[in-house]
């Protein structure tokens, strides 16, 4: 059993309000739940919609054919009629669309009369359009009225009592005017709850559970989420959030509370992170650990500011000046990008580096549903020095030389008697300016040639999933991890496929423990899937180990890979 | 107690006579003379002749990038509020290449101290006009002369309402002291712009030529009037005033930051416990 909903309308009309009250209602009853946003530049008017599947079984990517199509507005109508399957509906209200639809599939409910006459408030009819929407799958309102209690919770009774009767209206009119919808056999799955989280918040939530102290940022979409998720809980956890006044600052920013001795994040788009860039180069020769997230969306400069893409892979790979080691990881979906940020602060921290948190608008904005996530495998040591730490060590340096590149981090003003000593020039153990010859060779090995292969070895071989010898391969990295799942899904029963996913990108995994080349090769079959227009990872690829995929689905619109649209693709090669 | 010992770093590297050797051995005595211990203070500088002190120095030190000199020392403080953070900048470090950092350093107030070394040119790239750089003066790259209107630091800061606004000169190294004192015990965010002479790149605006036009601002002239200050800023040309120029008491950015009252965050121990219910907002 599966349902898609999608929720149509302008920009202001509250459609992350309807969308979100769904989706928590779906997942309360314990339903998998994928949701996806589309939305435009703007932030009244044009066309926006909200799209919520939701599922029995686990489900990571939406679908083009929705069962209900909740329109707003008449252009929702006009737009996305097509995608109703033919035994769905679409539900309107003829006064707000100045236009009467006489087919089956139409249910004309007055959410706005409705408001007016039951809540007193106009506002409501969004509450009045999701209970009918409820109504439709009959589906019971009781999680309905407890996720109307929280949100209102701030507003006070009369709000709450307001919008409990215009969801009920609602939900009623729709069961009453519904002649096609006698039985829609939905089963709620027993005792089941399911968190519901999207990528933004993931990443944010990664970054708190890893002692993040810091966070500084220029608003930029698609990371801006972030920033709003960092600020919202700066009080609760003790967090500074500081906005500041550009890019260039906020990486420096995050490199001076970095030095002072706390974990620190910043996070932007490609436009931005194209100002952090010198800034990058500051954290990779001073040795300063930074996480960085950069949540990419199509460009060349300020591009499709709210859709998706995934093609800033090799900027931020060869972005900066100078060589110095680098990690970038790409989740697949809000809980990889959850552990990830949390390893990304472990490596950061403990090889002294930046290391990249790179996702897109598209896993960004996507809410799914998982069991609770378990934090044993969250990890956090302190790598730094503090206080007692330094007692009896007669001579602190900051760069001293060691087998594996790393110094000892001492923290400004805990370092007992010793002083930290950090410089963007060349500088010698202590951290001063130099410029001989034999000290610069010993410093590009230390932060660069003996850290490097250590790195390496931390890195988690790519997620191999169905058949395991497979015949066909589809490579993906990031976001398209649950689509590409799904499509495996559906079509492993004629084929010998499987997906190769990377989260962690670069460095390129290490082939010992699993050497994802040898399978490759013996595909007949690998297919390299991106949102890009040049295949950004399959070039990586190449460089890095010589294998070239036989074929590449680019997809370089704006808008994320659905599974229908996958599978067509893949049509023209199986 | 502190000694001027204890300050001395790495022998400086700038050219004999530079005005960059009194603020070095300034900011050591003031730093003395206040009774902060190396290990309490944390300078930060940016790229420039000017850059180079805090290696000369002996404290924290982080020296950084050109120009951003600024939002990695407003950061340490915010992480640190415990040391006293000192930035040093030049004219075209802070005012050129930093100059946005600057307007946003002076809104946010951190309680700072930026020393900014002013030789109205740009020393370590040998000699181009810097912001400060009077119009008219020819170099390599102004065959012409400057055509723009200097930048005026003090009027530009007092029109901010920056918290604490005052102008040395490098060869009145006493009376530079004094400021700098008052400049660092200042709470909120501190200008203290140093005329330094460049012997070597700044032919016009040398040691003879600040030492005829220098003065001191009258005893009884009240630093707290904004109006007053910012006339008294627009006056440079034959005579050139000296002092601090205008002060007023704001809140700093650490002061309105709720979370690090208690402690600074720096000391603020992390343990998964305390946050783990964040999970539970999800479900
Ligand atoms: C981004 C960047 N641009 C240019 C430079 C080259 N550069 C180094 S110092 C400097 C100017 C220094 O002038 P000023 O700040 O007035 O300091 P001074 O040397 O006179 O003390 C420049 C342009 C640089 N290091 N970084
Ligand atoms: S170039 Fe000018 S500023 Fe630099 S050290 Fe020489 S005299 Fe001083």
């Amino acid at each position: 059993m599966e349902y898609t909903l999608r929720v149509g309308g302008e920009a202001g009309q509250g459609l992350q309000t309807i969308g979100g009250a769904l989706a928590q209602v779906f997942s309360k009853i314990g339903f998998h739940v994928f949701t996806h946003q589309d939305y435009m530049s703007r932030v009244r008017g044009g066309h926006n919609f909200y799209q919520i599947r939701f599922s029995e079984k686990e489900i990571s990517a939406s679908r083009d054919m929705v069962d209900i199509l909740l329109a707003l507005d008449l252009d929702t109508i006009e737009i996305h009629r097509k995608s109703v399957r033919d035994d769905g509906f679409i539900l309107y209200d003829s006064e707000i669309t100045k236009k009467k639809f006489e087919e089956p599939e139409f249910i004309d409910i007055p959410f706005k009369k409705i408001a007016l006459d039951v809540g007193k408030k106009s506002v409501m009819a969004n509450t009045v359009a999701t209970g009918a929407a409820l109504g439709i799958l009959d589906l019971g309102l009781e999680t309905f009225r407890n996720v109307l209690r929280k949100a209102f919770e701030k507003k006070g009774d009369e709000v709450i009592q307001g919008n409990i009767a215009c969801a009920e209206a609602g939900y009623n009119y729709a069961r009453k005017n519904c002649p096609r919808c006698e039985a829609p056999e939905i089963r709620e799955p027993e005792n089941r709850r399911l968190m519901l989280i999207d990528g933004v918040n993931a990443i944010g939530m990664g970054a708190l559970m890893s002692g993040c102290k810091f966070y500084s940022g220029y608003p930029m979409t698609p990371s801006t989420g972030i920033l709003n998720y960092m600020a919202s809980r700066a009080e609760e956890y003790n967090l500074v959030v500081e906005q500041v006044e550009d890019e260039i600052s906020a990486i420096n920013m995050a490199i001076g509370a970095s030095f002072a001795g706390v974990r620190a994040m910043t996070g932007t788009s490609g436009g931005g992170f194209a100002l952090m860039v010198e800034g990058l180069s500051l954290a990779g020769m001073t040795e300063t650990p930074i996480v960085i997230a950069e949540m990419q969306r199509p460009g060349p400069a300020t591009g499709l500011p709210t859709r998706t893409e995934q093609a800033d892979l090799l900027f931020v790979l060869y972005a900066a000046h100078g060589e110095f080691p680098r990690v970038i990881f790409e989740p697949g979906d809000p809980k990889q990008a959850f552990y990830l940020t949390n390893r990304a602060f472990e490596l950061a921290e403990k090889y002294q580096i930046p290391v990249f948190i790179q996702s897109d608008q598209y896993l960004g904005d996507t809410e799914w549903t998982y069991e609770k996530f378990g934090l044993e495998n969250i990890i956090y040591n302190d790598y730094r020095l503090r206080e007692k730490d330094l007692e009896g060590v007669e001579v602190y340096k900051r760069f001293k030389y060691s087998s594996t590149g790393i110094s000892l981090l001492a923290v400004p003003g805990e370092a007992g008697k010793h002083l930290v000593v950090a410089d963007s020039d060349e500088h010698d153990e202590e951290g001063h300016i130099i410029e001989d010859s034999e000290t610069r060779i010993k410093m590009v090995q230390k932060r660069m040639l003996k850290k490097l292969p250590l790195i390496k070895k931390e890195i988690e071989p790519p997620l191999l999933y169905g058949d395991s010898s497979p015949k066909i391969v589809l490579v993906g990295r990031g976001s398209t991890y649950g689509v590409i799942k799904e499509v495996v899904d559906t079509i492993s029963k004629d084929h010998k496929v499987a997906m190769m996913h990377f989260s962690q990108v670069y460095p390129l995994p290490e082939r010992d423990k699993f050497d994802y080349i040898e399978l490759l090769e013996n595909a007949d079959l690998t297919i390299c899937i991106e949102n890009t227009a040049t295949g950004q990872f399959a070039k990586l690829m190449r460089a890095e180990t010589g294998f070239e995929f036989s074929h590449q689905i680019l997809r370089y619109d704006g808008r994320p890979f659905t599974i229908e649209n996958l599978k067509e693709e893949l049509h023209a090669y199986i | 107690m502190p000694t001027s010992e204890d300050y001395k770093g790495q022998v400086p590297a700038w050219c004999p006579g530079c005005g960059n050797f009194n603020i070095l051995s300034t900011v050591e005595e003031a730093l003395v003379e206040l009774g902060i211990e190396p290990r309490e203070v944390l300078m930060v500088s940016g790229i420039g002749q000017s850059g180079k002190l805090p290696h000369y120095t002996k404290c924290h030190t982080f020296n950084g990038l050109h120009g951003r000199t600024l939002p990695v020392a407003t950061a340490a403080k915010l992480a640190n509020h415990s040391l006293h953070v000192i930035a040093v900048a030049g004219d075209g470090d802070c005012y050129g290449e930093g100059g946005n950092h600057f307007l946003h350093a002076i809104r946010r107030n951190p309680n700072i101290t930026l020393l900014v070394h002013d030789n109205q040119i740009y020393g370590l790239t040998k000699g181009q006009a810097s912001p400060t750089t009077a119009q008219g003066t020819h170099t390599k790259i102004q065959p012409y002369g400057v055509l723009e209107e200097p930048l005026n630091p003090l009027a530009l800061a007092i029109s901010q309402d920056c918290s604490f606004v005052a102008r040395g000169f490098a060869g009145d190294p006493g009376y530079l002291k004094e400021l700098m004192k008052a400049a660092i015990s200042h709470k909120g965010f501190s200008l203290l712009d140093i005329l330094q002479p460049c012997v070597t790149f700044n032919k016009i605006n040398t040691f003879r030529w600040y030492r005829d036009r220098v003065y001191k601002l009258e005893e009884e002239y009240d630093p707290y009037n904004r109006l007053k200050a910012f006339e008294r800023s627009l006056e440079w040309g034959d005579k050139i005033p000296n002092g601090i120029f205008y002060k007023n008491e704001r809140e700093t950015l650490e002061e309105g930051i709720p979370t690090i009252q208690e402690k600074p965050l720096v000391r603020q121990k992390f343990s998964i416990e305390d946050v783990k219910h964040e999970i539970d907002k999800f479900y």
